[in-house]
């Protein structure tokens, strides 16, 4: 029961908004003393699994590029971009995004897309464009609710879409899990079975970006 | 050496640029802690390959306490001024999105060829490293077309990769962190704890109970842990195979698959899943820490409903 105490520690931590990293780290250490493992074992084990996740932090290779891009004016053209297309709304360019992202990565094809790579320089630029052309300057509140969306739009199209592909790392984990359990299934078999999830999530994150059109035109097209 | 760590060496002479630009900022107060951040994460990925772990654990034990102590200050790099985006979105056009679009691109077909191509019998990466690879060479591919196209001076990137490094600030390391944390957690067994917590609660008899408790299970553990891949061993082994499949006569890869998608309504709702929720929030300078959570959470609870329905109608009928 003591080995508890990490997760007491984060979620104490982070619901009153602590430094994060030093709540992860706090936690780290509470835990593995509560479980009777020595400072030096743990400081070791937190440097091995550090140097092993390093891969975690390649996406911001791409930085470089972004701001270099950025400081050129790339937002400002996918904002012209946009405003070339009559119909487009915020909710339809996300729509859309979030399509794509998640046909692709049904295709094992995860790397189209990303937070880094698309979502800040391309995805939310065009989704605030959308809106302000059609009502004006936006204020704070409305682009941070747009971005945040062009966020979660992103994540969800990546989340329910990579599992219908056979040689995803969570269909193979789920795959050696129930394999070590004596099922013996064929990866296609569960990658089947993710896709009445991955379209309800579709339907479902759609219809509030619907929602989100008419709450931006409600709120927006008046002050007009 | 693998070609992974001269990608990993890249990275790091990108931190230690994004250093030496913060240890010249005499705008902000705290620029020597900041540019020592910087520095001591650089040294991670420079070094980490060959350092020995302990020294690696302090080493990121030092950040996470330079950056929780007294914070950092705010790291002063300056906006490109509109005048300078318009001109060059003017003079540029469309050709700005071609380095953008070969960054996804040739990830894409990087990764198709290291997976399938092997000439000799042998891959030339790992295949695990794939990915990785390809998004290392595409980031240089659309790096040197960018330079080439826009006609810009080398030392571009680095100060622009340094405004935005220090527009995200500290939390960009902290994904990393919190996998640390998971192994911490695996390490000291605190998965098992938890789901034996939850099966002592659970009235065994009734499927539907069964169902709701490995689904909601799922979903809370991974909105704890952050990650529904540690969730999900724990959770199967705890309540899926034993209660679903053995007891009620479920179906073992139907149980898996949905159980998993169950799990990713937590990843959604927390902030432990730090590099899609906490990340994109710093990287699109919401005002908000939780601003991306927020917008997800009702996609999220909706979904956890709508998979252990799916569950309940479909495990014990096929």
């Amino acid at each position: 029961m003591l080995t508890l105490i990490g997760v007491a520690i984060v979620i104490l931590g982070f619901a009153l908004r602590l430094n994060p990293l030093l709540v992860v780290v706090a936690a780290a250490v509470a835990t593995g003393l509560a479980a009777g493992i020595d400072l030096v074992a743990i400081v070791s084990e937190f440097g091995r699994a550090f140097t092993q996740n390093r891969y975690m932090a390649l996406v911001w290779l791409t930085l470089p590029v972004i701001g270099m891009l950025e400081k050129n004016g790339l937002k400002e053209r996918a904002q012209a971009l946009i405003a070339k297309v009559g119909a487009a709304t915020t909710g339809r360019v996300l729509m859309l995004y979030m399509l794509i992202r998640q046909l692709t990565a049904s295709l094992g094809l995860t790397a189209f897309g990303g937070h880094a790579q698309m979502v800040r320089p391309l995805v939310a630029p065009m989704a605030e464009a959308a809106a302000e052309n059609r009502y004006g300057e936006l204020p704070q509140e409305t682009r941070d609710l747009i971005r945040a969306h062009s966020a979660a739009a992103d994540n969800i199209g990546l989340f329910y879409g990579e599992d219908i592909f056979l040689a995803i790392g969570s269909v193979l984990l789920i795959k050696a899990n129930l394999d070590q359990a004596g099922y013996a299934l064929t990866p296609l078999h569960i990658a089947l079975w993710a896709i009445p999830t991955a379209v309800a999530a579709y339907l479902i994150h759609a219809f509030r970006l619907w929602r989100l059109d008419r709450r931006l035109r409600s709120g927006l097209g008046k002050m007009r | 050496m693998k070609v992974l760590d001269v990608i990993y060496l890249l990275l790091g002479l990108m931190f230690a640029a994004a250093a030496w630009y913060n240890l010249h900022d005499r705008a902000n107060p705290k620029h020597l802690k900041r540019a020592l951040f910087w520095a001591l994460y650089s040294v991670t990925f420079l070094f980490g390959t060959w350092l020995p772990p302990f020294l690696v654990g302090c080493l990121a034990i030092a950040m996470a306490l330079l950056a929780g102590i007294g914070g950092l200050g705010k790291g002063g790099a300056a906006e490109p001024s509109e005048q300078e985006r318009s001109a060059g979105a003017a003079r540029l056009r469309d050709r700005l999105f071609v380095p953008a679009l070969l960054i996804p691109a040739v990830t894409v077909l990087g990764t198709l060829l290291l997976q399938n191509y092997h000439p000799g019998g042998k891959p030339l990466v790992e295949l695990k490293d794939a990915t990785l690879v390809a998004l290392g060479v595409s980031v240089v591919v659309a790096l040197l077309a960018g330079l080439w196209m826009l006609r810009q001076p080398f030392s571009v990137p680095l100060t622009e990769s340094r405004r935005l490094v220090d527009a995200v600030g500290p939390v960009l390391a902290l994904p990393q962190l919190l996998a640390v944390l998971g192994a911490i957690f695996a390490l000291s067994g605190v998965g098992h704890v938890i789901a034996d917590l939850v099966g002592r609660f659970i009235p065994v008899d009734s499927a539907l109970a069964v169902v709701v408790a490995y689904c909601v299970g799922m979903a809370l553990f991974t909105l704890v842990m952050g990650n529904a891949f540690a969730a999900f061993p724990v959770m199967t082994a705890g309540i899926g195979l034993p209660l679903i499949v053995k007891l009620h006569g479920g179906d073992a890869a139907i149980m898996g698959s949905i159980g998993m998608l169950a799990g990713y309504s937590g990843t959604l709702m927390t902030p432990l899943a730090a590099n899609f929720n906490i990340v994109p929030a710093a990287l699109l300078e919401l005002r908000d820490q939780n601003g991306v959570i927020k917008v997800q959470v009702p996609t999220g609870v909706a979904l956890l409903a709508v998979n252990t329905l799916l569950m309940y109608f479909l495990v014990f009928r096929y």
